[in-house]
This record gives structure tokens, sequence and C-alpha cells, in this order.
């Protein structure tokens, strides 16, 4: 049996959704006998090779970066999944949509308690940030949304397998939480 | 305290003129970064930038928020490390409603809690992250170098590794309810006492816990002395240390003073009150990164910056107060003759011996009946300003909160661990960049050394973007007229594209 590919990464997102995946813990040894990975922050993959069965995004978009990443991801993933809040809705980072970007940037760097050579960073390596922080559905399809701060490992565990064996992964009532 | 060529490679002249070489994302770090190589038509390397590119605004965002929801917020900087963020938060909140000393329980379940985060952050970044490169080499095999090359080559070490992070995710849990983003602290203490039920679990396994520790020191040093030479000068530099300390000089964690020496180990500052931080620590801004650049005050910002974590950590301590953790302390400083050990490459047994510190810490606290006790927050009396340090598994961490009569928070600044270790990541990356790569042909291995370099500080990209954004992680290269000659990236499986300047 061939291994169904699975690509994994963070964009505006904290790695707590990563690391409910590891939570998993010795049934990462049973997930690695059913899937291989492709681009993930665990490798050093680091563009998505080829067309993957599964691509599973944490975190919300902030920048012109994510969304490239956003875009390679669809493009790339027969199934795009948005793991957690931050990827679902935005998350506590989009807390910052009520305030405009240079207010966030001068507190920052500017303003900020001990700063000196007080500037906004503008060089042309930096990725030109967005005025808001979106959910991934508001600039690609999403096919699954996984709820949670993070989802639980059981909630990653059950929607994986089910997913693979070709089943609705629909997850039960007792894995579904919104914090 | 550096090499004039090594210094010179911050900023090229003419950066237009060279050659531009990518390493995006650094891979194998918790977060988003960039490494930017310029290199001339010889190869030679012009200039070399660790950037953060990401940016979160949380010192932004979190004004006008109510103090206490403060911890719960902010511990959303990082899934690594969320306990780090919610003690120091927690600790600057204590100071607002004036609980300058929490009950013996509560203190006591804070530190557990915070115990079982450094055991499991440091189990997933020396096993997890780190050491693929460590057992396979440097410019191994791409498609092996990670956990999944580790668990068939290494199965019984993979394993050990897997239950060393599951053990530390358990305490979590068991204390705070959620492994990620759980919630024990409140204002003034903790929310939940300990079950007598729940410690004996932990306890059944804990023996086994500081064995596997025991020989995660083992592999870590046997790894180190056994190539010493080079992992002695692998992107190696000196420096100055910070880290926390406790009243007697011994390795602290969770409280204590802040503590700086510089590069052959005399004090710059020492017991310094955490309330103090301000007129001792500033931060410099660069145009080319979102992530600042810290240097003591009295040195100035070309010899003040440091290094803080595990090799801070150690170096600094007098003495470990575990009996296993010291004897190893002692092997460890052994290493540096009277002087602090200065090896990038060491940062990774310092861990180790900190890994193993957390597990005999546990143990002792879990056999603490304190740590069962029913009396659970102190109150005292209310201030507006509060600043709450703890060592966070990649160091200091730093959270400083000024809040109105509301409650509602009108100033905040946060200095996390990775951010301490900026100037250090990127004299690493220009170390490397001078003396493994400058001159050669570049491969997909070559740039992984660089990569090497920056994993052994463990950067929490994550938590480096708080300020607004991720990071970045380029290297770029120019030739001596500094144009762009050309621009290189790991593709598809890691493999080197080449291209013009861009
Ligand atoms: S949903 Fe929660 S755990 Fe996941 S990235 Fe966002 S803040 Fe982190």
């Amino acid at each position: 049996m061939t291994k169904a590919t699975v690509a994994t990464c963070s964009l505006a997102g904290c790695f707590g959704c990563h690391m409910s995946l590891l939570d998993i813990d010795e049934r990462l040894l049973d997930l690695l006998e059913l899937v291989e990975f492709d681009r993930s922050p665990i490798n050093d993959i680091k563009h998505i090779s080829k067309p993957v069965d599964v691509g599973l995004i944490e975190g919300g978009v902030c920048n012109a970066e994510n969304v490239h990443v956003l875009h390679e991801f669809r493009k790339m993933c027969k199934v795009l999944v948005a793991v957690g809040e931050c990827a679902n809705t935005g998350g506590i980072p989009s807390m910052r949509n009520g305030i405009t970007l240079k207010r966030c940037l001068d507190e920052s760097f500017i303003r900020g308690q001990g700063t000196e050579s007080a500037q906004i960073p503008d060089d042309p390596e930096l990725p030109l940030l967005l005025n808001r922080v979106r959910p991934l559905h508001h600039i690609v399809k999403v096919d699954y949304f996984l709820p949670g701060c993070p989802p639980s490992a059981d909630a990653f565990w059950r929607f994986l397998t089910e997913l693979l064996a070709g089943r609705d992964p629909s997850l039960p009532r007792e894995l579904i939480r919104f914090d | 305290m550096l090499s004039r060529t090594v210094a010179s490679l911050e900023t090229a002249s003419r950066p237009e003129t060279l050659q531009r070489i990518v390493i995006e994302p650094v891979s194998r770090v918790e977060g988003h970064g960039k490494v930017t190589l310029l290199m001339d038509e010889h190869h030679h390397v012009k200039q070399a930038r660790l950037h953060i590119a990401e940016f979160r605004g949380f010192e932004t965002f979190i004004q006008g928020r109510p103090y206490q929801e403060v911890p719960v917020l902010v511990q959303r900087l990082c899934g690594i490390c969320p306990v780090s963020h919610h003690l120091a938060a927690a600790k600057a909140i204590d100071a607002l409603v004036g609980a300058r000393k929490l009950t013996p329980t509560a203190e006591k379940l804070r530190r557990l809690l915070h115990l079982g985060q450094t055991l499991q952050s440091h189990a997933l970044h020396f096993f997890h992250l780190a050491s693929p490169d460590l057992l396979f080499g440097f410019d191994s095999d791409v498609a092996k170098r990670n956990i999944v090359g580790v668990i068939e080559a290494h199965p019984a070490v993979a394993l050990q590794g897997v239950n060393l992070r599951k053990y530390g995710q358990e305490v979590i849990r068991i204390l705070s309810g959620k492994r990620v983003h759980g919630i024990l602290a409140i204002p003034g203490g903790v929310n939940k006492a300990l079950s007598r039920e729940d410690g004996d679990s932990l306890l059944k396994q804990i023996d086994q816990i500081v064995l596997w520790s025991q020989g995660a020191v083992k592999i870590a040093r046997d790894l180190y002395l056994g190539n010493l030479e080079r992992n002695a000068a692998f992107g190696s530099f000196r420096s100055n240390f910070v880290s926390l300390i406790a009243p007697d000089g011994s390795f602290e964690l969770y409280d204590g003073g802040l503590r700086a020496r510089d590069a052959a180990g005399h004090s710059v500052f020492d017991h310094l009150d955490c309330d103090r931080y301000l007129r001792h620590i500033h931060e410099e801004v660069k145009s080319w990164s979102y992530m600042k650049f810290p240097f003591i005050v009295a040195l100035g910002s070309d010899e003040g910056w440091y290094r803080v974590g595990p090799l801070a950590r150690i170096n600094n301590a007098d003495l470990m107060p575990t009996p296993l953790a010291e004897e190893e302390r002692r092997t460890f400083t052994a290493m540096g003759n009277g002087e602090p050990v200065h090896a990038t490459m060491a940062y990774h047994w310092a861990r180790m011996i900190e890994m193993l510190y957390a597990a005999e810490a546990i143990r002792e606290l879990l056999g603490d009946p304190d740590s069962y006790g029913s009396d659970l927050v102190t109150r005292g009396e209310r201030a507006f300003e509060g600043v709450g340090v703890v060592e966070a598994p990649r160091g200091t961490l730093i959270h400083h909160y000024v809040v109105d009569e509301t409650d509602a928070v009108v100033k905040a600044n946060l200095i996390v661990a990775t951010t301490n270790n900026n100037t250090a990541m990127n004299t690493a990356v220009r170390e490397v960049a001078a003396h493994d790569l400058d001159g050669q042909e570049l491969t997909e291995g070559l740039l992984n050394h660089i990569e090497v370099a920056i994993r052994a500080y463990d950067p929490c990209l994550s938590c480096a973007t708080h300020a607004l954004g991720a990071m970045a992680l380029e290297v770029s290269l120019e030739d001596a007229n500094g144009r762009l000659v050309h621009r290189l990236t790991r593709g598809d499986d890691g493999r080197v594209l080449r291209g013009a300047g861009y």
C-alpha cells in the first residue's frame, strides 16, 4: 500500500497546533505507517515537492508571505484543512484588526520602552504585512475546519485516521471544543 | 569581541551588486525564520543575516484588556512554551494584586508546571528537532535528516524522546487541564490543588524519566566530546551571559534576580531586582528584522549583547540544586578552564543537563507535602505596574505591564528569550558563513550548517514574532561591487535553486 502524503505548515500561528499533533505521543509511530510527511516544520523540505493528499495549516494569514504559502498549499493539496482557531477565524492575532497597522508598529518599534535606534523595520526582505489578519477561507477554499486552540491530540488522531480510511472524518461531540 | 572579518558580515556596502542566497523557512526550529547570504562571484560571503519577518502586535492589542485576561492571552504567543508566557505574565500580575509572596502550595505548583514544560520542550528540541543533525551529520541526506529518519535508524532513542516529552506534557495537563494552553495561574496564586491520586500517577513514572534523562545527558556529552575540536569551533564566539539566579547563586528557572557575566566570567551585574531590568537592558531596532537586538546598557550595543538559555544558565550557576545534575554541571564547566564555555554546540549538552535537573526537581516536588496543600491564593496592596521574569526553556523571558484604575492594560513590554539571543544567532550565522561557506560552491548540506548553528539556540521564532509578525531566516551574498550575483533558494526536497539576483 502506498502511504498517503501529508504537508503541514504554520502561518500566523503559535505552533501550539503542531505541538498538539505531536501530542499523539507514541501513536506517532502508527501514523508514520500510514503517512509520509512532505513539507513540514519537522523536516527540511522547504516547499511541497509534489501534489499531496492532505494539507494541514495552523495560523491565520497576516502577511504577503502567508498568502503565498497558502496558495501553494491549495494548489498542491487534494484536501486542505484549517487547523485551530487561528486558521478558522484569525484567532488571537486578529485582535490587532481593530487597530491600525501603523499604531501596532509604532508601539513596538518607536514607542517601546528601552527602545534605541527607533525605526520601523522596512527592509525588502521583510514581507508586506496585511492590514488585517484573516482566516484561511477568506483567501482559498478550505475543505475541513478543525476547531480548538489547539484541537486535541485525539481530535487530530480521529480526524486523520478516519479521513485516510476514506470515511467521513466528522468529529463526535466530545472531541469538539472552541477554546 | 569578534574578529573584524566576521563582524563586517553584518552589513554589505553595496548589496545590490551581490548574489543573494535565501534559506527560507528555517526548519526544525519553532517558528518562522529566514536567512539571507550575499556573496561575490568568487563565493566570498559579504553579508549574512537572520531575519524575523513576521509581526503580530501583542504589545498593542493587549492594551485595554483587563489584566486578568493577560496570562491566558499571551500564552498564545507560543505553543511550545505557553507555560513560560503564562507564568511570566502571572508573576507580573501578582505584583499588581500585591501578592509579593505566594502561598507555598501555589508557588510549588507553579514551579512544577514550569518544570514539566522545561522537560517537554528540551526533549522536543533535542530528540525531535536537533538530533538528526547530531546523529547523522550536518550534510547528511535531507530525506533522512528528520525525526522520522531517527525513528527508523535509532528507534529506542527516538521513543525515549517521545516519552520524555509525553511525561512533561502530562505534568502540564494534570496541573493546568490541557497539554497546550491550559490555565493554572491566577492573580496571586493558582486555580486548582493537586490531588494525591494525580501526584501518585506522576510519581510512578518519575524514576524512569530521571534514568532516561541521565541517558540523554550521556548521548549529548558523548556526541560533543566525540568530535571535540569541531564542536568547540563550529559557529563559536565569545559573549556575555545573562540568566536568573537564586539568592545563593544556584541555578534557578522560576524566580530570583538577574545575573550578567562577561566573556571571561566576571560579574557585570548580579542579583539584580527584576523590577529594574529596564535600567540595564535596552533594545536596538534594525531595519531588516522585526526582532529587536537587546544589550546591557552599561556596555553599549556593540559590546553589551549577550546570550541566554541553557548555556548561559549553566555557565552562570554556582551550583545545581539537585545532585545528579550538579555532577553533570561540574563535568561540563571543567571544559571552560575557569572561563565560561562559549561553544555554540555546547548548548545541546547544557540543555540535557537542565532536562535532568527538571526530572529530579519534579521528583522532589511530587514528594513534598506542600504540593498537595489547599491554600492557593494570596492578595496584598494593589499596584499599577508589574514585571514578571522567568527562565523559559530558551532563556530569560521578561513581561512588563502597566494598568489603570479600571484594571485595563495601558502599556506592555515583552522581551522574549529568542529576542535576547538575536545578536548571538546572527553572530553564529556569520561565523558559519565565514568559516564553512566562504569561497565554496554552496550545496544544500552546506546551507544546513547555518541552520545547525541557529538550531543550537533552539530559537522559538513564534515567541519572537510577538511584536507583530514572523521571523524570516535568509542569508544574502553580494559581489565585491555590492552587486547581487545570483540567488539561491532552497527549494523542493531541500534542493538549492540558483537564479539571478533579485
Ligand atoms: S489555534 Fe491556538 S494553538 Fe493553534 S496556532 Fe492558534 S493560538 Fe496556537
